[in-house]
């Protein structure tokens, strides 16, 4: 395969064209569509006739296209101001359209599913039958949330920093939805993190980053056969891959060096020391416990709460769990599979068994759901047996 | 053509025979009930026939309009409602028989004791969207 046919170099390009588009005078909404069709005529073309230089040949295809766009809106609307428009005079690098970019598709007037399919086609240089693939609805329906987006967010400068916070939330949920179609989502936020860490150099970017690494350090052990869900503790650590817990233990090391500890830092400070572990057995539960009163600090949520108490019960037994537990509102997903357990490692195999599969009912994936009734059935075995 | 398979959580005919939960199984015995589903549905999909499976969460309610201005009027979840739909498989098959063949065949899954659940499931045809000849 040439290079420039490999689809992640080629999807690279997208941000970097956009703020070209932009540069020269064309408005968000109108670059990112032509850049959208220039990339899908690239992918049609391409493979029997690269271009000796794939970003010109973007840039070239997608100008042609906006201004396509602008003279049969001319038509309608006099809008020749646009086309004559001089680009900036303000010298800007690609590096920081690309950041700015980020900003944008993540504004945080946007709803999150809509900002995560922004993010994906223009930062991310997915087409929008991808994007609509992977989430599982109909192409039609993702190109009118793309347009509605863009729609709101019409009129912003594209020259301000934005919230970071929710960049890296929306990067964090891509993150979590996975797979789906031919894109591995949570390959290509981990991507879109590396790349916002090597534009951007705030410690919490570092920490979402060395978090997702960690985390997808263990997708492969993530499942067995069928799809079922493997827990952390029965996970086989040797399929761990040891080249991104190296990478990220030494992102998560660099950012907490710079001692403004944030949300994603402490997150991915827990998944460090479970990737240190050479067992589950070894797991430095004392530290994790000390990380989740930080995290706790920063950000007291009863998801953080839940999760603590889940660390307290193996730091320091499950009477000390089932007392941090009790501090976690009721309606809490996933406190009835928790409360499980701790009931379990308290032996009261009955109780646990009945709460395992109220767990079941009230899960929210069928994974989790066929796991928790798994857990019901083991509990029960393990309880009949003399 | 398109047929929808129904699963219920509760609700139909009489059950064939008594019902164990499925959290009062074994665990081999729930492994091999995953198994059988999923093999089913990679079955379906080697020979063209399978189009969709997606499962429901217990949970849920009915909700109407109560008039123009008026928030919806939402009742349930469901604690009246002898009919609860768990999820459902559709399937693009040749004909009502061999839709009858594969829906027997999914309500066979092994159960209690790796004897079939015998589960009732509905099947429904779907209308096409083909208009039907004018002439």
């Amino acid at each position: 395969m040439s290079p420039a046919l490999d689809p992640v170099l080629v999807r690279e390009l997208v941000p970097a064209v956009i703020g070209v588009l932009v540069r020269r005078g064309a408005d968000f909404a109108s670059a990112e569509d032509a850049v959208q069709e220039a990339l899908i005529r690239a992918l049609d073309v391409w493979p029997d006739d690269p271009p000796r230089d794939p970003r010109a040949w973007l840039v070239a295809a997608a100008w042609r296209r906006f201004l396509d766009a602008v003279r049969s809106e001319a038509s309608r609307r006099d809008r020749e101001d646009v086309v004559d428009a001089e680009p900036s005079a303000e010298a800007v690098s690609g590096a920081d359209d690309t950041l700015r970019l980020y900003f944008l598709c993540a504004h945080p007037t946007l709803p999150p599913a809509a900002a995560v399919a922004l993010t994906l086609r223009a930062v991310g240089g997915l087409t929008t039958r991808q994007i609509a693939d992977a989430h599982l609805v109909p192409e039609a329906t993702m190109a009118q949330r793309i347009s509605r987006a863009k729609k709101k967010l019409e009129g912003l400068p594209l020259d301000r920093p934005g919230d970071l916070g929710t960049v890296l939330r929306v990067l964090y949920l891509v993150f979590n939805e996975g797979y789906g179609g031919d894109v591995d989502l949570a390959a290509e936020a981990v991507r879109l993190a590396r790349q916002l860490a090597s534009l951007s150099d705030e410690p919490e970017v570092a920490g979402l980053l060395a978090l997702v690494l960690l985390h997808h350090a263990r997708r492969a052990s993530r499942t067995g056969p069928g799809g079922r869900l493997v827990p952390l503790a029965e996970q086989d650590r040797s399929r761990w891959d040891t080249t991104l817990i190296t990478e990220g233990v030494a992102v998560l090391q660099a950012a907490l060096a710079r001692d403004r500890l944030g949300e994603y830092q402490a997150q991915a400070a827990i998944a460090a020391l479970h990737a240190d572990a050479p067992s589950a057995d070894e797991t430095d539960w004392l530290q994790i416990v000390e990380w989740y009163d930080e995290l706790l600090a920063l950000a007291d949520t009863p998801v953080v709460r839940l999760n603590r108490a889940v660390a307290v019960g193996e730091a320091d037994g499950p009477q000390a769990g089932l007392a941090a537990l009790a501090e976690v509102p009721d309606d809490v997903p996933r406190r009835t599979a928790v409360l499980a357990h701790l009931r379990e490692r308290s032996g009261d195999l009955d109780v646990a068994a009945g709460l395992y599969a109220e767990a079941a009912r009230a899960a929210g994936s069928v994974a989790e759901r066929d796991h928790l009734t798994r857990e019901a059935t083991r509990v029960r075995a393990a309880r009949q047996e003399p | 053509m398109k047929y929808l398979l129904l699963k219920h959580y509760r609700g139909g005919p009489t059950p064939a025979h008594g019902w164990t939960p499925m959290d009062r199984w074994t665990p081999a015995e729930v492994d091999a009930h995953m198994q059988y589903m999923s093999d089913f549905a990679d079955r379906l999909r080697e020979t063209g026939e399978f189009v969709d499976s997606q499962a429901l969460a217990e949970r849920g309610a009915f909700v109407r309009a109560d008039g123009p201005g008026r928030p919806p009027v939402t009742d349930g979840p469901f604690a009246e409602t002898k009919d609860l739909i768990a999820g459902w498989m559709v399937i693009d098959v040749e004909s009502w028989d061999r839709a009858v063949e594969l829906a027997g065949e999914l309500s066979a899954a092994p159960g209690a004791g790796g004897e079939p659940i015998d589960e009732w499931l509905e099947v429904r045809p779907f209308l096409t969207g083909v208009p039907g000849n004018d002439e």
